[in-house]
């Protein structure tokens, strides 16, 4: 009888952001299918309380079925019989017990079956159903790629594919190729146009496919026959009842066991495809990556929930030297660490899922009609916001999560590196999350552009304007002196106009706005309430001393150094 | 005719995870410090109504609990999960009912609503564990009864087969209709509560909770009538007060007793295979494991 969204009142929180009106009311389009739909909001506070009961459902399947089966699926894993994946039975319950509860297609209009939840409900929902089972929610995450079928399909195809998912159909994007991983301009996928039947055919491989065996899968391939970069590339649909690909095997991995990762051969399959040939990489891989990234967040805030309780759990019930170990000072500063950067993690995560939600809100209504001078203003200002915090989010968030599995293991000692824990679990599936939809290397790459561009610094600038509580005061000025501290050090290594040395200093230049960004928004939530007073006083030390550690480290550094590190 | 089912179901303190103040000095159950929930068994009860539903498509399910204002959520909690309505048997001349009083007014309710196919229900609530409301309803209604049962093997329009979870073993038995069914816990676990109905019914009030919202309903209710809860009352149901509450209730509660289990003896066992395999041959002969 455990419930993942009830027990933990951080989501709650979050859900109750004074920008929730803006976004509901722009998503809902000031609530205009009130009376067309029997489950659409009337109003602000009905929409409201329709996220916090649709998640209770969440957190209860999650807490009664997804958790306690996640140890059978790790050790079942899915099949390949007759050139089809069959999932572990854990999985299947799992899929079905939300599929029958409505769960997919969240995120879609009410005109294709969706719930038309904003981003807001339906990212929390994902870090509800990932501390439950990481892996299992990979499979169910796919429906993201329902949105970019709603975004930029025709509507021949809208109305053929949408509403399967809400009837459960399962989704997967088909990306990556055995010499195209990080490198996507160089799929070779082929799709060749026959003038006959009017219809695309793909032909080639793909690699490392999540839910490979998908109802409906999102392939890139080369439509431009004697190209070899992006411009050649389009984004096609492929329908599993077609019957024309053949899976080749399903990968044995670290982690997330019960995923089914895997390589498909397509052979002259029929596929649509989506919007323009050539803007498959360009534009709609571009937007679905973005949602991806934000999953990825969302699914290592989960993970670092679920691993901060296992060693909270047990530090609290082991006793060594007669006492319980959590009454040293050595696994009490980590378990506060652990928590502390969970905080921050999930502050930044439902931060970004606010700027994608306005940006996306304002997308759709462009569709129906022009937006105004206005409200194109809002609307660049927000997908500013959220082109620089999508990949600052993944970063950061993956790479915390992984510090907060390492640590809640070793807070197990030996009975930790055993399988009789779920801690094991929770560190082997958390490794992916710095690899996929982009290593943390990629994500430097498109977040150092905030750097460039002055939007952090921009960002921190706006957070320090709004006023705080005078008992914050003091945790504010700090952040005022990172921010100063920052601003400097990114001039002085500008200073050397060499673009190999700031690509050197990318990651810890990147960190550390991300170290003054969650300060600030942690600083925030203390203000909204007192509960994160103590995570906001916390992460700040924390974060001004990496600070200071990376300054110093780009202080002591030239660019004719950079040769000692090559070989 | 489509087919009726009518559920009976129960709000009761959620027992099973009891902490220290689950009773009060006097030995009775302290309410206010346990959550109120759906009656696991009637949960079971719901399951089996909602498959026939599942089977028949032609079907409606329609539940009835009685209780103080409060117990209207069940009506909800069951709606989200595929009831089509509920009715709310409430009056504070029913408090103090025990289960023949209670067997009464619950009777005269599904009288109102005949004619009827099936009434089911879990086979006892996790508050009183008499398991008597289920089979003296049926008595008081003059139709058969099928207890303990599991799971639903067939179903028609004038007859039904069900199979009886019983202490030692299974049961298949076939019954005209209509007829009063009490669930096990051991049939399926009832499903999930579903995004869009739950949506849809959220707003579902019964009359003497509309007066006490501070948002005005009017206009969504005139929009949507099936939002407004049934509520009856004894004179709605035209009950015999004297068959009703304490005068109606001829159970009386002697003594409350506080039971401490406590370990009396201890054995002391080698880890020798011989002395495991004879500490797992008795914890099985009594039935601890197994």
């Amino acid at each position: 009888m455990a419930n993942f969204y009830t027990d933990n009142e951080n989501l709650k929180f979050h859900l109750a952001h004074p920008l929730m009106e803006k976004i509901v009311r722009l998503k809902e389009k000031d609530y205009v299918e009130k009376d067309q739909f029997d489950y659409a909001p009337r109003d602000f506070e009905d929409a409201i309380d329709s996220y916090d009961k649709v998640l209770e459902i969440v957190g209860e399947i999650s807490g009664d079925i997804i958790g306690p089966n996640a140890e059978g699926v790790d050790h079942d894993g899915p099949q390949l019989i007759d050139n089809e994946v069959k999932y572990a039975p854990g999985t299947v319950d799992n899929l079905e017990a939300l599929k029958k509860a409505g769960m997919i297609g969240m995120s879609l209009p009410r005109q294709y079956d969706g719930l038309n939840f904003p981003m807001i409900p339906y990212i929390m929902a994902a870090e509800v159903v990932s501390r439950a089972d990481a892996g299992f929610a990979n499979i169910w995450g796919l429906q993201d790629c329902a949105e970019t079928i709603h975004e930029f399909g025709s509507d021949e195809i809208k109305n053929e594919y949408l509403p399967r998912f809400y009837k459960g159909a399962t989704a997967a994007m088909d990306l990556t190729e055995p010499d195209a991983g990080s490198d996507l301009q160089a799929v070779q996928l082929k799709a060749t146009f026959n003038q006959e039947d009017n219809t695309w055919y793909l032909d080639g491989v793909k690699r490392f496919i999540t839910n490979g065996d998908a109802d409906i899968s999102l392939v890139l391939a080369r439509s431009e026959p004697n190209t070899s970069d992006a411009r050649g590339l389009s984004l096609f649909v492929y329908d599993r009842t077609s019957k024309a690909m053949t899976i080749r095997r399903i990968e044995n991995k670290l982690g997330i066991k019960g995923s089914p990762t895997c390589e498909l051969v397509f052979k002259h399959a029929p596929a649509k495809l989506i919007g323009d040939t050539k803007m498959g990489l360009i534009k709609y891989v571009m937007s679905l990556m973005n949602s991806a990234r934000l999953g990825v967040g969302a699914q290592s805030v989960g993970l670092a929930e679920a691993a901060w309780r296992e060693a909270q759990k047990y530090a609290e019930e082991r006793e060594q030297f007669g006492k319980a170990i959590i009454q040293y000072p050595a696994v009490y500063e980590l378990l506060t660490n652990m928590k502390v950067k969970t905080d921050a993690i999930r502050s930044l995560l439902y931060e970004t899922a606010r700027f994608v939600d306005i940006y996306k809100a304002y997308t759709f209504i462009s569709h129906d009609r022009k937006l105004d001078q206005p409200e194109r203003e809002d609307y660049k200002h927000y997908l500013k916001l959220a082109d620089v915090f999508t990949p600052l989010l993944k970063l950061v968030a993956s790479e915390y999560c992984n510090q907060i599995a390492y640590d809640a293991l070793q807070i197990h000692g030996g009975t930790g590196y055993m399988k009789d824990f779920p801690v094991e679990r929770i560190f082997r599936d958390a490794r992916i999350t710095t690899i996929y939809e982009g290593t943390s290397q990629l994500q430097v790459v498109a977040a150092i552009r905030g750097v460039g561009n002055g939007v952090y610094l921009k960002a921190i600038q706006n957070y320090l304007s709004i006023p705080v509580k005078p008992e914050l005061q003091y945790l504010k000025s700090t952040l005022e002196k990172m921010a100063d501290q920052f601003g400097k050090i990114v001039e002085k290594v500008n200073e050397h106009e060499e673009n190999e040395f700031l690509d050197f200093h990318a990651r810890r230049l990147v960190e550390m706005a991300g170290n003054i960004i969650m300060g600030c928004l942690l600083l925030h939530d203390a203000n909204r309430s007192d509960v994160y007073k103590k995570s906001a006083e916390i992460f700040i030390r924390i974060g001004r001393a990496d600070n200071i550690s990376k300054v110093s480290m780009i202080n002591q550094s030239h660019p004719r150094d950079l040769g000692a590190y090559k070989s | 005719m489509s087919f009726k089912i009518i559920v009976l179901a129960k709000q009761v303190p959620d027992t099973r995870n009891v902490g220290k103040d689950a009773m009060k000095a006097d030995g009775t159950v302290n309410r206010a410090a346990l959550p109120a929930i759906f009656n696991p068994e009637d949960l079971n009860a719901l399951e089996l109504a909602l498959r026939i539903k599942d089977k028949l498509v032609d079907c409606e399910v329609i539940v009835l609990t009685m209780g103080p204002f409060r117990a209207a959520e069940i009506i909800r909690e069951a709606m989200y999960r595929g009831a089509d309505k509920g009715y709310l048997i409430t009056d504070r001349k029913f408090a103090g009912s025990d289960t023949l009083a209670t067997s009464y007014a619950i009777s005269l309710a599904v009288k109102k609503l005949e004619p009827y196919h099936l009434v089911i229900s879990g086979r006892q609530a996790i508050d009183g564990d008499t398991a008597q409301v289920g089979p003296q309803t049926a008595e008081k209604l003059n139709i058969p009864q099928i207890t303990y049962a599991e799971e639903i093997i067939d179903v028609d329009q004038t007859s039904i087969t069900v199979k009886r979870r019983l202490e030692r073993g299974v049961e298949v038995v076939k019954s005209k209709l209509p007829v009063a069914i009490t669930v096990h816990s051991s049939a399926p676990d009832c499903r999930q509560r579903v995004t869009k109905l739950l949506m849809k019914y959220k707003h579902c009030r019964t009359v003497t909770e509309l007066q006490n919202e501070t948002k005005d309903y009017t206009e969504l209710y005139n929009l949507r009538p099936y939002l407004q809860l049934n509520e009856w009352t004894v004179d709605d149901l035209h009950a015999d007060v004297s068959m009703l509450g304490l005068s109606g209730s001829p159970t009386k509660v002697k003594k409350i007793e506080n039971v401490v289990f406590a370990s009396k003896d201890s054995k002391v066992l080698s880890s020798s295979d011989a002395d495991i395999d004879g500490l797992m041959k008795e914890l099985l002969s009594s039935h601890v494991i197994g």
